[in-house]
């Protein structure tokens, strides 16, 4: 049977309902601080075999040997790691009795996305609603997927029941100790999604995050791990495409992929973590490690829309390790107020005939940094590889910010790497001009952003991109006044 | 229709416009000419409301109503238009895309529905081909890459689009050969009728062989010098503009 995202979307507002209210309201929050019998506090919670455990223990004390790094172009206060809870289940962060409680301003934008009412509720947090959980809808899903062979599960439920496939591949792509931040997600990550593809299956659907209600609330280190087998294909869809006002602080996430020969992944995200207010108080730290490899004749494409996060740290990267690989890499990253976002690609060129393409569009308004900084890095092997990047920033006022910093490195002599970029700003004269044709200045600003922004909004699910033109809408509301 | 009363305007607080008079009526063609520097596109920009241009002195009135202070996408709401002499590029954005976010604009702001979606496609193809458009053309970005002349040409297509009461075309002949300007100006003659007025802003004479204005005013240092019949552009075509200074 196949479902569009819509009447998932619809069936699943409406089983909420006929399931009534489950208010699992889980005291079960672990106290502040990280240490080896935390981390296996942990695992023992998620019923992990020891290998998991043991797994996750050797990442802790990789992680403490590390120090959190300060290259990127981003200032805020470090967070203290022992002062943050590792482990809180799913669902303890509801705190609203009713939407009242709720704060406007964060009604009024889901109002603007058009979400419904019981949904808002879901989204907010609101106790009595957060029951979403419906297992009916999770089954026929399941088994649309599953006469395919396809396996789309939560990382736990992954480790109980497809262990080899998880021993093999988890940190595969990213080693525990490659950075600061996936070394903390290694050695505690809470939940996340796995996904396995067999051999030249092709997904039917759209995967998406959104399905995987019980993943909701379980966003603070969240673990990925994408299987696509030799010839198959799949999309998958991360984030949900409203602005939930999550509570955490600190967010690490780390995503794998993984396409063997002939296979393909499209992995799209929109990230709208709460941004933070006005004055550039709270918001969320995003640091997140997502990368994929890729194997003969495979293809990995990254596409990704950041409009949250008070500071964002991330470089979805592709290994063409395999010949004639594509990794792409199509991101906007909007910034304002006093956002910081650090984020771009790399490209690692190892096999023969690879190719890459990287499109990253920058917005910044407010006072709001807004840097790229990627690398392309064709190794000696690495005959006749090809890149081509396009890194263009787009300024809205004059106390923000647009930085480039392009790494290019090349070890065979018959690479042909491209770099193009260009910095403009919206200008009164395309303000007023609109205006003349009737169009007020937001909408003014959202149609020369959506503009500016179209090469890669092209390249999301059509649904998604809806979405997404109304979160860029949104996010820089007020920048211009 | 438009009753502009001294007008009198300046840039960074330097004078350009030193009190203009001006009566536009239903079904009325006016030409404004002068020689460069005159006033002639700060005057349009006024009318239109652009913010860089202060009013210092005197009134707009649009049907009545004084518009001083309205904002310029208000003054477009209520029926007037500026042809831009030099239109600006939207990189990523269709012509047809632009021109439906328009339409709905302007309706939204008159509490009407939007226009649907067929319903707009039938009336951009028979617009489009008054102007004699192609329809890749509209597939295009806005005016990123047009020709002069296709610039020009898209501005009489968002009029025909629109249908405003008040169209003011400033210097919409330069940088067109003389077979786009006459597609240009059939256009806007098949678009005038007795409800709404046209005001045509040249340097030159030409243009208005196609469309022909009911009354002819010469703008110098900032002010209307003289007013006449058609017959007085042929007379500055012949004389020169020194001939009124």
């Amino acid at each position: 049977m196949a479902y569009t995202e819509e009447e998932l979307k619809k069936e699943l507002e409406t089983q909420e309902y006929e399931y009534g209210f489950v208010t699992e309201i889980d005291a079960d929050t672990f106290s502040k601080g990280l240490s080896e019998n935390v981390v296996r506090a942990i695992s023992k919670r998620k019923e992990e075999p020891n290998w998991m455990t043991e797994w996750r223990l050797t990442a802790y004390r990789h992680w403490k040997k590390m120090k959190e790094p300060n290259w990127a172009n981003v200032k805020y206060a470090k967070p203290d790691f022992q002062e943050i809870s590792y482990y809180s289940a799913p669902k303890s962060k509801d705190k609203y009795e009713s939407l009242d409680e709720v704060d406007p301003e964060l009604l009024k934008t889901f109002e603007k996305l058009g979400i419904s009412v019981s949904e808002q509720k879901k989204l907010a947090g609101v106790a009595v609603d957060i029951v979403v959980d419906s297992v009916s809808v999770a089954t026929t899903f399941r088994e649309t997927l599953s006469k395919k062979g396809i396996i789309f599960c939560s990382i736990s439920e992954a480790i109980r029941e497809y262990p080899d496939l998880v021993k093999k591949y988890i940190g595969s792509v990213i080693p525990r100790k490659d950075n600061f931040y996936s070394a903390l997600n290694s050695a505690v990550f809470s939940d996340g999604s796995f996904c396995y593809i067999p051999k030249g299956v092709r997904c039917p659907m759209e995967l998406s995050t959104y399905f995987r209600i019980n993943q909701a609330g379980t966003g603070q280190f969240e673990r990925t791990l994408v299987i696509a087998d030799k010839g198959s294909y799949v999309s998958y869809l991360e984030g949900c495409t409203a602005p939930s006002r999550d509570e955490n602080q600190l967010h690490a996430a780390v995503v794998e992929l993984i396409a063997l020969d002939d296979a393909e992944i499209k992995y799209s995200t929109v990230q709208n973590w709460y941004p933070g207010n006005k004055n550039g108080k709270g918001g969320v730290y995003n640091f997140v490690t997502k990368r994929g490899i890729c194997h003969e004749n495979s293809k990995i494409s990254w596409t990704q829309v950041e409009t949250g996060s008070a500071v964002t740290w991330k470089y979805p990267s592709c290994i063409l390790k395999g010949d004639n690989s594509i990794g792409e890499f199509y991101s906007i990253a909007v910034t304002n107020n006093y956002q910081q976002a650090d984020t771009g690609t790399k490209m690692i060129h190892l096999g023969k005939n690879t190719k890459s393409t990287i499109i990253s569009k920058g917005i910044s308004a407010g006072k709001s940094h807004n840097s790229y900084r990627g690398l392309v890095q064709v190794n000696p092997k690495a005959e006749n590889a090809r890149n081509f990047s396009q890194c263009d920033s787009l300024l809205m006022g004059n106390k923000c910010g647009a930085h480039t910093f392009p790494y290019i490195e090349v070890k065979n002599n018959t690479a042909m790497v491209e770099h193009e970029a260009s910095t403009s700003k919206i200008g009164e004269d395309q303000i007023f001009y609109c205006n003349q044709r009737g169009i007020d200045t937001e909408k003014a600003i959202a149609l020369i952003v959506n503009g500016f922004s179209k090469e890669v909004l092209n390249k999301l699910p059509m649904e998604f991109a809806v979405e997404a033109q109304k979160l860029l809408e949104i996010s820089l509301e007020g920048s211009v006044g | 229709m438009l009753t502009i009363d001294n007008l009198h305007v300046s840039i960074d607080g330097k004078a350009i416009l030193n009190g203009i008079n001006l009566d536009v009526r239903a079904g009325e063609v006016h030409a404004i000419m002068g020689p460069n520097g005159s006033g002639k596109s700060t005057l349009s920009a006024a009318v239109a409301g652009n913010e860089s241009y202060e009013v210092v002195k005197g009134d707009i009135l649009f049907k009545g109503e004084n518009i001083i202070e309205l904002a310029p996408e208000e003054r477009a709401h209520k029926g007037i238009f500026l042809s831009f002499q030099y239109p600006i590029e939207i990189p990523g954005i269709s012509v047809t895309n632009f021109i439906k976010t328009s339409i709905n604009s302007n309706l939204k702001a008159r509490g009407e529905d939007e226009m649907p979606a067929n319903k707009m496609l039938k009336k951009i193809r028979e617009k489009a081909s008054l102007l004699e458009i192609d329809s890749k053309f509209l597939s295009r970005s806005l005016n990123e890459g047009f020709s002069g002349g296709e610039k020009k040409r898209n501005e009489i297509f968002q009029m025909a689009m629109l249908e405003p009461s008040l169209a003011i075309l400033d210097e919409t002949d330069s940088g067109l050969d003389i077979d786009a300007l006459k597609v240009v100006a059939n256009g806007v003659n098949k678009l005038k009728n007795k409800d709404n007025a046209v005001i045509v802003i040249t340097h030159y004479q030409r243009l208005l062989d196609y469309i022909v204005p009911d009354y002819v005013h010469v703008l110098n240092k900032g002010k209307i010098v003289k007013s006449g019949g058609k017959e007085l552009a042929h007379e500055l075509e012949e004389k020169g503009y020194d001939w009124i200074k």
